[in-house]
């Protein structure tokens, strides 16, 4: 087991170099000179050659990528350049009210899909079943802007019963007063693809043998779905659970953006619309060491649910 | 001789080949001929679009500042209107019905202008002189008379009433009194474009690197794995922006090329398996033996074998793109301002929402809700007819 972690811990820093390598030639080459995008347009030549000094653009490629390195390494990313904030600062500071609107709706959002699923899939067929699955088909193809428009619209300006946005101080006020909404909209959402998705893994378990066996032995129905099915379909659904976690993080970022959620997603938005390249960085990065981390937690998470799997 | 080779031509019966078989289970699916009618009909209103054969004047300021749809009616919000206004509004849900042929009027829009905002119900204020007390605008009467003249020289013209701003629009009009249904129309020619078209790109990229780690394997396999891994740590969107915030430009090639090479991962990763099924197979040695190139077996060889892959993927990415680019739009990363594309017309809709204008916001909508629903339904019944195996497991 140790064996496995270690190994798998030391095939992580390919990938990790990949990705300091892949956002370094994205800000530093394809995006053309950062001196110029943090001049902006009033500014000389002498003013651009002092920014390119600082920056470190000067030097030559690799001595760069040190630096970068140097900056992923010790979480010291400078300063934002629009806010002048420190960069670890921010998100530090931003990560709270993430996590506040994105615990909850992941726990809520989890527990009710695999319900309804496990419902869904034990009437195979039927036409709840089939009504079911219309619904998510049309739910899903509406946009998740026209959702959040109309939600916030209906529900907070007009009927007042939620805050139309904003975020307070105490960690109670905001969970229950200003993320209400986003979770309550996070849950339409995304109950929609899960629901569907988790159903075919409940239906590729619900035909196995092992079913049929436990219901001639006599055990409950209750028992043989909650039980012998969901522990099967565990592995699939920890995977898209797994894989979709730091996605999820920023993926909450139109919700934050239109709720005023001083959250990572919105921090992204506000930080593409002004050019601060630091803080794309820092979090692009970040974000992708956290995908990389829990993938590996997936595959040890595997061998929690599953004894039958080999880690190897 | 030759009746014998009649003979044996007429006994041997050509067995029908994958595509025609995928096409015969597609047409007995109900659900997806009717999808696919529905994604047909888009893709024919984005090229006659495109061609500028339908809302090619969508940008023209036919009704009043929000004209209410024609459904509801003119005098939803207009207070005390007199009938004078002919009011050109055709059918209700008949595209195009009301535009009017003549040139474009110079003078016609200019006297509602002042108005605009402070009083959008009255701005088709040609003819009153009645509520011109009210107007502060010293010129108000002398542009009215102006216009009126216009106005008369039109009608004996012989051309439809001129730029008399109608009262009421087939699905409503936006804040400039756009026609809500011509842009949605022109912004489905955007998103249904972009979104092909990225899903071309990406799809592209997959197939190829996928097809090169599949088949090479070793160290190129190894390489394209890192490729992807790298490329598969950083969360989809994040990507985007990341790269949309370099770019610096907006353009609609901009965001194709963001969607494409970015998205190519989930392609390459099944055709890479496609691959390393194939190249072991028979067919595979057999072209080796007659000396088929490496190029030639892995494109004219075995691609023909995954390419129903390729047309399954192609389709799910056009639908995750055309939701990408409606919001990339609306955030202002994705077409340029003087494009209209679903996102932004829900990045207006927002606003008008809150004055109470739900139109722009239901066509847009509408319009994507059909046809995303359609595209879904379409790239199911597409994969159950190629690969019948696979049947009833959609979802995945």
């Amino acid at each position: 087991m140790r064996a496995y972690i270690i190994r798998r811990l030391w095939q992580m820093i390919p990938t990790m170099l990949g990705v300091i390598l892949l956002v370094f030639i994205l800000f530093n080459w394809i995006g053309g000179d950062p001196a110029y995008v943090l001049a902006g347009k009033i500014s000389n030549q002498e003013q651009i050659d002092n920014i390119r000094r600082q920056l470190g653009v000067d030097q030559p490629a690799w001595v760069q990528l040190w630096i970068f390195i140097k900056q992923v390494l010790t979480g010291d990313f400078g300063a934002s350049w629009s806010t002048n904030e420190k960069v670890g600062q921010i998100l530090a500071t931003r990560l709270g009210p993430s996590l506040t609107v994105l615990v909850p709706l992941l726990v809520i959002e989890t527990l009710t899909a695999i319900g309804l699923a496990l419902a869904v899939a034990y009437v195979r067929g039927a036409l709840t079943d089939r009504a079911v699955m219309i619904l998510c088909t049309v739910g899903l193809s509406i946009s998740i802007l026209v959702y959040i428009i109309v939600f916030q619209y209906f529900f907070a300006y007009k009927l007042g019963w939620f805050p139309v946005q904003g975020w307070g101080n105490g960690f109670l006020e905001n969970l229950f007063v200003y993320a209400s909404l986003p979770i309550l909209i996070g849950l339409v959402v995304s109950i929609a693809p899960n629901l569907r998705l988790y159903r075919t893994f409940f239906l590729d378990e619900i035909n196995q043998d092992y079913v049929r066996t436990a219901r001639a032995k006599g055990l409950s129905e209750n028992r043989i779905m909650w039980i012998h099915v969901l522990r099967n379909a565990s592995i699939p659904i920890i995977t898209h659970l797994m894989a979709g976690l730091p996605a999820l993080l920023l993926g909450q970022f139109l919700i934050e953006r239109f709720f005023s959620i001083p959250g990572i997603g919105r921090e992204v938005i506000l930080a593409v619309e002004r050019s601060d390249f630091p803080v794309i960085k820092a979090i692009t990065v970040y974000v992708a060491f956290a995908t990389i981390a829990t993938n590996l937690l997936a595959d040890l998470m595997y061998k929690a649910v599953d004894p039958r799997v080999q880690l190897k | 001789m030759i009746a014998a080779t009649k003979v044996i031509a007429v006994a041997h019966t050509v067995s029908p080949g994958l595509w025609a078989l995928a096409w015969t289970r597609l047409k007995s699916d109900h659900v997806g001929m009717v999808s696919l009618a529905i994604v047909a009909a888009f893709i024919v209103m984005m090229v006659l679009s495109a061609l500028g054969l339908i809302a090619g004047d969508w940008a023209k300021e036919t009704g009043i500042n929000y004209a209410p749809p024609s459904f509801l009616g003119d005098d939803i919000e207009a207070g005390a209107r007199t009938g004078a206004v002919t009011s050109p509004a055709g059918t209700p849900g008949e595209p195009g019905s009301e535009t009017r042929p003549g040139g474009v009027d110079p003078l016609a829009d200019a006297p509602a202008e002042p108005k605009e905002g402070a009083k959008p119900a009255e701005a088709p204020a040609t003819e009153t002189n009645g509520d011109g007390g009210k107007s502060v605008d010293p010129l108000a009467d002398v542009m009215a008379d102006i216009k009126a003249g216009a106005a008369r020289e039109a009608a004996k013209g012989g051309a439809v009433p001129a730029e008399v701003r109608a009262a009421t629009l087939p699905f409503g009009g936006d804040k400039w009194g756009r026609d809500v249904l011509k842009k949605t129309i022109k912004g489905s020619q955007t998103s249904i474009f972009v979104g092909l078209a990225a899903a071309a790109v990406a799809v592209f990229l997959g197939t190829v690197f996928g097809a090169l780690a599949g088949y090479y394997g070793r160290w190129v396999d190894d390489f394209f794995n890192w490729f992807y891994s790298v490329f598969n740590s950083i969360p989809y969107l994040l990507l985007i922006l990341a790269v949309a915030a370099v770019l610096q430009q907006k353009g609609v090639l901009t965001i194709i090329l963001i969607l494409g090479l970015t998205g190519w991962t989930g392609t390459f990763r099944l055709i890479r398996g496609e691959y390393l099924k194939h190249k072991a197979r028979e067919y595979v040695q057999a072209a080796d033996a007659i000396g088929a190139s490496h190029l030639r077996r892995m494109f004219v060889h075995i691609f023909p074998n995954v390419s129903h892959v390729v047309l399954v993927q192609l389709s799910i990415y056009a639908v995750g793109f055309i939701k990408a680019e409606v919001i990339l739009s609306f955030l202002g990363f994705g077409v340029p301002v003087d494009v209209v594309s679903w996102g932004s017309m829900l990045n207006e809709a927002q606003n008008e929402l809150i004055l109470g204008k739900w139109w722009q916001l239901a066509a847009a909508t509408t319009a994507m809700a059909l046809l995303v629903t359609a595209f879904s339904l379409f790239t199911d019944a597409l994969r159950d007819a190629l690969d019948p195996k696979l049947k009833g497991r959609s979802g995945a």
